[in-house]
């Protein structure tokens, strides 16, 4: 097994808060001791409900937001310990794709300098014939017509914003790319061509994906490992078709049963899990094992036990100390099918 | 069967200014029967939320016009109504719940008047006797201590509680009818399917007919009893959800279907549509879905194809059908012909 080449190690980010203008100094615990690894050319997934710190993680990652402890080791090097002239270089590796393609392009560069800009600024590829062979290879790979390079972002849909986002994102040649919510903001049809358009890149550029997401369709179709977050902690870790045959915690159960199924047959069939009320506020979040207001396994040492990672099965992790060990759920097939 | 309590026809809903025209729905045609879920699907830009608000006329005219069609609510023509008229029946006999439960809750009014409103101008009770049936309302919506919520501004509740309170506000009438536009796009999913169920629930307590906007297939498979799939503003497929899933006619149905990633298999690659959806203003020669469709002939180049319709019943927009429709409508009429004798 080779090095991970990535590694986030009991990472934390705290932010103070008021209650009120004048009210108690708190802090919301948005990332609280998360711990994972990405390997070379693996597309790991992190997935959550809003407010679970998995955005938060995300520029944790990419150094643009500074944490309060923990570690981020990206290819042997702790990103939180390197001056700027390290980031600097560190970033040619490490590229983000953005949730929104109206507001992450700037309107007033042209498709060209927005795809070529990151070569400006690391001094790369400055021959043009190199250049522009480069451009050529890059937006053929991306789906981008020759044609849009004189155009600005205004001029375009959804989608082919996105693919320009993704050709800037992967003009440097990175090794691992962070995709915070890459196609949440887009339509089914276009969706799918942008899914796969990442999973051909993948492939050919031997990309590492970190992909951060709420949608568990979407990481089933394109992760081969995924993290899920609740209220700024990992839950649960597992090989993608593990967790979707077999989930080992309580609230996986319930995100995988409340999302719809695209089949009416399988639908009608289904019960859901009906999580009862909202997230808890993360100002405030419960004692013990943070999911046991909702959860329905709940015993008495969870309000005071924190749970954390246990090892399920191999390579199969979960915060939980009822779930796995239940000898038979009565209602395995509720997700199971 | 029963009689349709609302009767969609030819529905043509064009936004006219100096420079151009957008025929943002043109030709929408379906029945709504009471207590069934009707699911209109697309993309954006496909009409489907312009279609719902042509039924309430609620859209700014000019530059939105209706040119054409009819809105039969219990028998009575829609478009035909006065302001007066209409306002009767607005919130009262079909009620709306809107996607952005921010946005559409007034910020500095508390959410119990706010649900008491429309009880005191549609029903005449007193101010205390609505707030009275606002709380029995947030109650049976699911809000914990609705004595105390109802006093609340929407601020201080959550996303999946203001969808709630939109819904306790739609429901204070006990519509006929409940048109729901995406009403769960902006929530988390194990707060959509908390929503959901409740429409469910309210829907067989009520026998409310719902008219259900969404671009979440699922969402579709969970909730509708039959599907009209929209494509550049006019429909392409109407079909029961059974059969629409399992067998569905029109190209872009069916790519729309492989285009959605399941958390039931894994499929290697995801059947994608080329291309983007067409501008709509200017109109189209031949087929709209034409450039994108990947079973294209010379003839939808040029030919509009009209809509036929299937056994089933069923409808379709793609010259494919042709031949089927002529078939069905034989079978049909031989079968009317034998019924008559």
């Amino acid at each position: 097994m080779s090095a991970p080449l990535l590694e986030v190690k009991n990472l934390k980010k705290h932010f103070d808060a008021r209650k009120g203008m004048f009210g108690e100094k708190t802090t919301v615990k948005a990332v609280d001791g998360v711990s994972f690894s990405v390997m070379p050319q693996e597309s790991f997934a992190v997935v959550g409900e809003s407010g679970c710190g998995k955005t938060t993680l995300g520029k944790l990652v990419l150094a643009l937001e500074k944490s309060t402890d923990g570690s981020v080791v990206f290819d042997g090097k702790d990103v939180s310990k390197m001056n700027s002239a390290e980031l600097k270089k560190m970033r040619r590796e490490m590229q983000v794709i953005f949730q929104d393609p109206y507001s992450s392009l700037n309107p007033r560069m042209t498709v060209e300098d927005i795809i070529t800009e990151p070569w400006v600024i690391h001094d790369m590829h400055k021959d043009p014939a190199e250049r522009a062979k480069k451009l050529a290879k890059l937006l053929d790979d991306c789906g981008i017509a020759k044609s849009y390079l004189p155009r600005h972002p205004h001029e375009f849909s959804g989608g082919q914003r996105q693919r320009v986002g993704i050709a800037r994102a992967l003009s440097l040649d990175p090794k691992l790319v962070v995709a915070d919510e890459p196609v949440s903001a887009l339509d089914v049809s276009i969706q799918a061509q942008i899914l796969n358009l990442l999973k051909d890149l993948q492939k050919e550029r031997k990309l590492a994906y970190l992909f951060i997401s709420h949608d568990f369709s979407v990481v089933r179709h394109l992760c081969t490992r995924i993290a899920v977050m609740y209220l700024g902690r990992v839950v649960e870790t597992a090989d993608s078709e593990t967790l979707f045959n077999d989930p080992q915690h309580p609230y996986t159960e319930a995100l995988l049963s409340a999302v719809p199924v695209p089949d009416p047959s399988i639908e009608k069939r289904r019960k859901r899990i009906i999580l009862s009320g909202d997230v808890p506020s993360p100002l405030k979040p419960p004692s013990g094992c943070r999911f046991h207001p909702r959860c329905r396994y709940m015993k008495e040492t969870c309000k005071t036990n924190d749970q954390v990672l246990i090892t399920a099965k191999s390579g199969h992790e979960t915060a939980c100390e009822v779930l796995p060990f239940k000898d038979k759920r009565s209602d395995a097939a509720l997700v199971a099918l | 069967m029963s009689e349709p309590v609302l009767s969609v026809r030819g529905l043509r809903t064009h936004f006219i200014t100096r420079e151009r025209t957008v025929k943002a729905v043109d030709g929408v045609t379906y029945d709504l029967h009471p207590g069934k879920t009707l699911a209109v699907v697309g993309e954006s830009g496909s009409g489907k939320s312009v279609h719902a608000l042509s039924i309430l006329r609620l859209l700014p005219e000019p530059p939105a016009k209706v040119v054409g069609g009819e809105i039969l609510f219990q028998g009575q023509d829609l478009l035909k109504m006065n302001h007066e008229q209409m306002r009767k029946i607005r919130g009262n006999r079909i009620a709306m719940i809107f996607q952005e439960p921010m946005t559409s809750l007034n910020p500095v009014i508390r959410v119990g008047e706010q649900i008491a409103e429309a009880i005191v101008l549609h029903q005449g009770l007193t101010q205390e006797k609505a707030m009275a049936k606002a709380v029995d309302l947030l109650k049976k919506v699911g809000i914990p201590h609705p004595e105390e919520r109802v006093h609340d501004y929407p601020h201080q509740f959550s996303g999946g509680m203001r969808q709630r309170a939109m819904i306790a506000i739609a429901l204070s009438c006990e519509p006929d009818v409940l048109i729901a536009d995406e009403p769960t796009t902006a929530l988390d999913v194990t707060i959509q399917a908390q929503i959901l169920e409740l429409m469910k629930d309210l829907q067989r307590e009520y026998h409310m007919a719902i008219v259900l906007i969404t671009h979440n297939i699922g969402v579709v498979a969970e909730m509708a009893d039959d599907v009209v799939v929209m494509y550049a503003g006019r429909p392409v497929e109407h079909a029961s959800v059974n059969e629409l899933f399992k067998n569905p006619k029109h190209p872009y149905t069916k790519g729309l279907l492989g285009s959605v990633p399941s958390i039931y298999e894994r499929k290697e690659r995801l059947e994608a549509i080329s291309g983007q959806p067409p501008d709509l203003s200017g109109g189209f020669v031949g087929c709209p879905f034409e450039p994108r469709c990947g079973c294209a002939q010379a003839r939808c180049k040029t030919e509009d194809p009209p809509q036929f319709h299937l056994a089933g019943p069923r409808m379709s927009n793609c010259w494919e059908n042709e031949k089927e429709a002529e078939q069905s409508s034989h079978r049909h009429q031989g079968e009317k012909t034998g019924a008559s004798k």
